[in-house]
């Protein structure tokens, strides 16, 4: 399968959507990115059992803090599809990216102080 | 523990709006365990505020730091040596960690980031619940083992009252009713008799009537 998704998407790996916790998803957001999802297993698949389950609870949670922050939280989201299903996280990728568009660039972008990029190194 | 809740964003935002460097000190004891004020609620509540700031393109320097405890002078002196380069506190301690940051450094503004609720147990991950209102003359061997005093909506002594209906509290159809509670775990306990002893009126001066309350073994002081 070659399948093309957005390349504005990128990819961050974790073992499992349950070690997203909510500090990640803030401050993927303080570094100016402009939405976050989570591409989870299918509920019910998830290898350590509840991880994709408490990630859900867990960007629910996140969600409503970034309503409160002022940067909508519309953009954060959750996905689930098997890693089988190449076609599904295209698509996914394509629908995320579509939706953020239509929100427009993060009012934080590259306002932020004290921001670490990937080398640690303190804006 | 001591149990506390975060205060709302907007709450702090209002306190903090004069200031753009904030000193962020939690603690790492009960509302580490409560998940109101620890390392973890510190790293969230700064990551909150520099976004909101941001938002509204205004600037904001915290210092994020967790204390092993607000309520022990030696690990309140740890934050001596810069305390000073910022312009306020904000603490998501309880109410008497919030309170001795402040007594420590008299000329600092501290703000409270939480509201502090009560002394309780964790029911399961993620689920708090009121046990104790610390009255200074416990009565949970009269009772069961269940406090009167903090799981009776109304304290009373001799309960429960007229509003007792299947096991719930008239002030809440989800709250159990405390004396609901005592008189169940009499009867596990086989002592239903103490429900017949009248439990007389309460001395409150231990609790809150008799003035702010100090505890003192002087056989530890130095
Ligand atoms: S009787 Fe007083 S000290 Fe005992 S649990 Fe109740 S409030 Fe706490
Ligand atoms: S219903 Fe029970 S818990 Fe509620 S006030 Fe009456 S005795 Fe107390």
């Amino acid at each position: 399968m070659r399948l093309n998704y957005p390349t504005n998407v990128k990819i961050v790996k974790v073992p499992c959507t349950g070690r997203v916790d909510i500090l990640l998803i803030l401050h993927a957001f303080e570094s100016g990115v402009d939405g976050v999802y989570l591409a989870g297993c299918l509920e019910g698949e998830c290898h350590f059992l509840r991880g994709n389950l408490r990630a859900k609870k867990r960007v629910q949670y996140a969600k409503k803090l970034l309503d409160e922050v002022g940067l909508g939280g519309a953009r954060l989201e959750m996905y689930n599809m098997s890693s089988a299903q190449g076609q599904r996280f295209a698509e996914v990728a394509r629908e995320m990216t579509e939706k953020i568009k239509a929100l427009g660039p993060s009012p934080v972008k590259n306002r932020v102080r004290g921001v670490q990029d990937s080398r640690g190194q303190v804006k | 523990m001591i149990v506390a809740n975060r205060k709302s964003l907007e709450e702090i935002l209002n306190m903090l709006k004069p200031y753009k460097k904030v000193l962020l000190l939690g603690c790492n004891e009960c509302v580490t365990v409560c998940a109101a004020g620890g390392e973890r609620e510190v790293g969230v509540l700064a990551s909150e505020l520099k976004l909101s700031r941001a938002k509204d393109g205004q600037e904001i320097e915290i210092k994020e730091q967790t204390l092993e405890r607000q309520c022990d002078h030696e690990y309140i002196d740890q934050v001596r040596p810069f305390v000073g380069d910022y312009e306020v506190i904000l603490s998501i301690a309880c109410g008497a960690g919030i309170q001795y940051v402040g007594e420590k450094y008299r000329t600092k503004i501290v703000l409270p980031g939480v509201n502090t609720t009560f002394l309780g147990v964790t029911l399961e991950q993620g689920v708090w619940s009121e046990r104790c209102q610390g009255c200074g003359e416990c009565v949970l061997h009269m009772t069961g083992g269940v406090c009167p005093i903090a799981r009776c909506a109304k304290s009373l002594l001799n309960g429960p009252c007229g509003g007792s209906s299947n096991g719930k509290c008239e002030v809440d159809k989800d709250l159990d009713c405390g004396w609901q509670l005592i008189i169940d775990r009499l009867k596990e306990l086989n002592q239903l008799d103490r429900y017949e002893e009248i439990i007389p009126v309460k001395d409150w001066t231990t609790s809150r009537d008799g003035g702010p309350r100090k505890r003192l073994r002087e056989d530890l002081r130095l």
